[in-house]
């Protein structure tokens, strides 16, 4: 029986133990009119081996693409030591160290990865991880109402350059509670939020302002104006980031004369594979002052019975099995597995390391900007600084463009129209480390025969 | 006493591991937009890191390395082969908005795994977007006040809880902007119905139910529960963290549920991972289909696609930036092939019956259950308040204790209506033997607790620490370490 030991002699035994006459005896408390009975749409069991060459199929059939996209996803390389440590055992089937002291290799490991996510956005605590990094802000526009007491209004504003799927998650999760999102447009030549969008709030009770670095077009926004704004006008921030470009990109911790209040984003580029979609993980950081209003888990040193240092869950008080309906959120089981992951991704790497693959990710972005806009009927959209993405825009239907590049093999990049559809047909796309001159070259030939 | 090194420890300006990324590179930033003081992190080899994660991982309890009864959980085995074949590279370069057209193999797998588990639970669509159980709840609640609010009924803003009920539930339905009405349990387990009767209400929204409860029983007036609520007009909401115990045995839709979540890192057994993964796939009745959570895998002809907002309009709408945890969903699916039909049936039976036979010996040794004239499901309670009035020694230091014996702790302190618990879910993978030698520990706890009670409250020993002041840490908070020179890892 897969994966079940028992032998008849023991489950003879065990029934004698018990005393009843049959497993079936121990289900008597069901009503009897309730009981199932087949199970006709469940397919017979498969060996592993038969499984396994059931998943080669699939994964054949959707074979290897080069890669284009990043729209919130990013394909980097990962050190094979990462996933090497991160499936053992210990560290896979391990659940919430709510023994500590059984737990101290994943609680230690926590404790090390808050440091490094504090350190890199410029903040004073994490959490040990939340869903992914659309729900994270939508737990951010939640935290900063508790946060923020002197507002009443539960308005929260974002740019439209923050990525617009972030802020569908935000209003999923958030709308409940009463949470209103306004949406502030971006200046249409820059593709970068201007502090003169925002004078129209002046003055208001707000209670937050969002701030994507990079936005979501890949651009770099000016955080400096936008945080001074925010505070001047009694606002909390909430900056979006993606962690890899802190490497070089300034921490929201120093963004303005005060710093960010709540930093939250998508850790998947640090280690965790593109898989499809997921898991990921969402990371949070802010303010000591603030800590109590965070959601999720939190790691805490401390010292044993003799006084020797070991490591905890900490103010659990703001958490579901505690608080129950006054909980912070009623997230229970997070993202460690991927924190693990990232936590050993960023030790290999050092702040050097993620310098030079950001560093290399945007000179890549670079060379195929250069090299797709030499085509005819292909333009830059926004010739502003960037990170490591780029908005096309192109003179045919970028739909069919990216259907046919797919025949290729090529996954040419995520198209806008739908999202923003004044930018016409646009596409945005990336190019990280893992992106040779070679498949730059590649993609820029085939689009040129596509675009004939 | 020193502390265990911290990989900041190792650390040394300088040093890194120079295979892992490019070389000799400079970004292009804006002076005012750029990075003026490096982040703290690791200067390390490579050898340096495995062998400090190495070190750490052994420090931890596993499934793989310990019983690990932990209730309310399903601390079962995760087969490796879900992990090897879910990380086949084309799943892990695949990007989660290429084309469909290059995501068939994928997108086939999720359709299937939405097949099956709408069999298993009886319900007629499957979402597998929410990331975790809590998340799962989230969606189900969200979609029993959409339904309410299609209806133009918008008074219905209350949920009714049980006392048991797991601690996300409630604060599921505050995020929701519900309010929790909690009703009692009865001294059996069951449900007070004139508590409920009394609860329900034009203000209604729903009940939110894990049957078998947190108290490790089986709720049997379901159909009476059922038809209160629905008569009242609220929905059934079917928390299904305990699915391991019916599997095939009795169908939440059978049993008269409008939306359930199901923990597939717990009755699918894809791994909890120190925390998490998980993934709380949402199934539902005919009357919530239009509110499902996007997207959703649809089939035309032969051919895979995403559902979202244009097939269901009236969607309580995204939950993640992409799918959900698809490497989770694609775990649970080589497992759910491998157990096929048959194996399915075999998880709810094994699982009862280890925890019946851990429970009658238990019994057998003494130990109190909480409620005895029940029969347990896949998980039981013993209650150790006589040994805390008598000897003073309470469940958790029972718990601390069978650290020591090698096991890791049943659940503690929960659910919060029973005093001194420990919440004990065995699981159908764990051998006879292995039981048997549970239950020996506790039996020799017990006796040390009754010779030697101190040695039992200063538990545990052997462990790499011994209990840790929970008390100091959240009042003199140490969330990052901050090293002497704070400046010098600047550059
Ligand atoms: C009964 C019950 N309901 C809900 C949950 C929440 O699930 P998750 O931790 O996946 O969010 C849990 C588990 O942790 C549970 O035991």
């Amino acid at each position: 029986m897969p994966f079940i030991p028992h032998t008849e002699t023991d489950v003879a035994e065990m029934l004698r133990t018990i005393g009843v006459p049959s497993i079936d005896a121990l289900f008597d408390e069901i009503p009897a009119a309730l009981r199932t009975r087949a199970l006709d749409g469940i397919p017979e069991a498969m060996s592993e081996m038969e499984v396994a060459r059931l998943m080669q199929e699939r994964a054949d059939q959707d074979g290897r693409p080069l890669n284009f996209i990043g729209a919130g996803a990013y394909e980097h390389h990962i050190p094979a030591a990462v996933w090497a440590i991160v499936t053992r055992g210990e560290f896979y089937s391990a659940y919430t160290p709510y023994q500590a002291e059984a737990s101290q290799g994943t609680l230690q490991l926590l404790y090390e990865y808050q440091t490094m996510m504090a350190s890199l956005t410029g903040m004073q605590v994490s959490n040990a991880s939340l869903y992914d990094g659309a729900s994270a802000l939508a737990e951010a526009c939640l935290m900063a109402v508790r946060a923020h007491r002197r507002s009443k209004s539960a308005r929260i504003l974002v740019p439209a350059t923050v990525n617009p799927t972030y802020l569908k998650v935000a209003r999923t999760i958030a709308e409940g509670q009463n949470l209103k999102f306004d949406i502030l447009p971006y200046e249409q030549r820059e593709g970068t939020t201007q502090r003169s969008s925002l004078e129209a709030y002046a003055g208001q009770d707000i209670t937050a302002v969002v701030i994507q670095q990079p936005n979501f077009f890949g651009l770099l926004e000016d955080v400096d104006a936008i945080t001074d704004w925010a505070h001047a006008n009694n606002a909390l921030v909430i900056a979006v980031v993606n962690p890899l470009s802190l490497a070089i990109l300034k921490p929201p911790g120093e963004w303005g004369t005060k710093g960010v209040d709540i930093v939250v984003g998508d850790g998947q580029p640090l280690g965790v594979p593109l898989s499809s979609g997921g898991p990921y993980f969402g990371f949070m950081t802010t303010r000591m002052e603030h800590v109590r209003q965070m959601p999720g888990r939190i790691i805490g040193r401390t010292v044993d019975l003799d006084g020797k240092p070991g490591f905890t869950l900490t103010l659990q008080a703001r958490e579901q099995h505690i608080r129950r309906s006054k909980a912070t959120s009623n997230i229970c089981t997070n993202q460690g597995l991927l924190v693990t992951a990232a936590t050993i991704y960023m030790s290999l790497l050092g702040a050097e390391g993620l310098e030079q693959v950001a560093a290399a990710c945007q000179q890549q972005t670079n060379k195929l900007v250069d090299a797709l806009t030499k085509l005819r009927g292909v333009k830059l959209a926004f010739d502003g600084p960037r990170f490591h993405e780029a908005v096309l825009q192109l003179d045919r239907n970028v739909g069919e463009v990216l259907e046919q590049l797919a025949r290729a093999g090529i996954v040419g990049g995520f198209d806008l129209s739908q999202q923003y559809p004044e930018l016409g047909q646009a596409l945005l796309v990336c190019a990280t480390e893992t992106r040779t001159d070679g498949d730059i070259e590649r993609y820029a030939k085939t689009l040129a025969e596509v675009m004939q | 006493m020193s502390s265990r090194a911290l990989i900041f420890d190792h650390s040394r300006a300088g040093r890194t591991a120079k295979v892992q990324h490019p070389q000799g590179l400079a970004a292009q930033v804006p002076e005012h937009l750029r990075r003026k003081r490096r982040p703290m992190l690791p200067e390390v080899s490579e050898l340096q890191a495995v062998r400090h994660y190495t070190k750490l991982s052994q420090l931890n309890f596993s499934i793989d390395t310990h019983f690990y009864p932990l209730g309310s959980c399903t601390m079962k085995y995760n087969p490796r082969a879900c992990n090897q074949l879910a990380m086949l590279p084309e799943f892990l370069v695949r990007h989660p908005l290429a084309p469909e057209s290059t995501g068939q193999g994928f997108m086939a797998c999720l359709y299937e795994l939405q097949e099956m588990l709408k069999e298993v639970t009886g319900m007629k669509g499957v979402s597998l977007t929410p990331m975790a159980g809590a998340q799962g709840e989230f969606a189900g609640v969200a979609m029993i006040r959409a339904y309410h609010r299609a209806r133009g009924d918008l008074a219905r803003t209350q949920i009714i809880v049980p006392d048991a009920a797991h601690g996300t539930n409630p604060a599921t339905a505050t995020m929701c902007g519900c309010t929790v009405v909690e009703i009692p349990s009865l001294p059996d387990g069951d449900i007070d119905l004139e508590a409920l009767k009394q609860a329900v209400g034009p203000q209604t929204a729903g009940i939110m139910l894990t049957n078998p409860s947190t108290l490790g029983v089986f709720e049997r007036r379901i159909h009476e529960v059922a038809k209160i609520v629905h008569d009242a007009g609220g929905l059934l909401y079917y928390d299904g963290a305990n699915l391991n115990a019916i599997l095939g045995k009795v169908r939440p839709g059978d049993m008269g549920f409008d939306v359930i979540h199901m923990n597939l890192h717990k009755t699918f057994s894809t791994p909890h991972g120190g925390g998490g993964p998980g993934s709380g796939a949402v199934g539902v009745s005919d009357r919530l289909l239009p509110f499902m959570p996007i997207p959703i895998v649809g089939k035309e002809g032969d051919r895979y696609r995403w559902l979202d907002e244009r097939d269901l309009p009236q969607t309580i709408g995204r939950l993640s930036a992409f799918m959900g945890n698809a490497g989770v969903l694609l775990r649970a699916y080589v497992y759910m092939r491998m157990l096929g039909r048959a194996g399915m049936q075999r998880v709810a039976e094994f699982a009862t019956l280890n925890a019946n036979y851990l429970f009658a010996r238990l019994r057998q040794a003494g130990f109190e259950a909480a409620y005895p004239g029940r029969r347990a499901s896949h998980e039981f309670i013993i209650t150790l308040k006589r040994q805390a009035r008598e000897l003073g020694v309470n469940a958790m230091d029972f718990a601390k204790r069978l650290l020591d014996y090698g096991f890791h702790a049943p659940t503690t302190y929960f659910p919060l209506l029973v005093p001194e618990c420990l919440l004990i879910e065995p699981t159908e993978t764990e051998a006879k033997e292995d039981l048997d030698a549970f239950v020996d520990a506790l039996v020799a706890i017990q006796r040390e607790a009754e010779q030697d009670a101190a040695k039992v409250k200063g538990a545990p020993y052997t462990l790499p620490v011994r209990r840790l002041d929970d008390v100091r840490a959240a009042k003199q908070l140490d969330l990052t370490y901050q090293p002497a020179a704070a400046a010098s890892a600047g550059s």
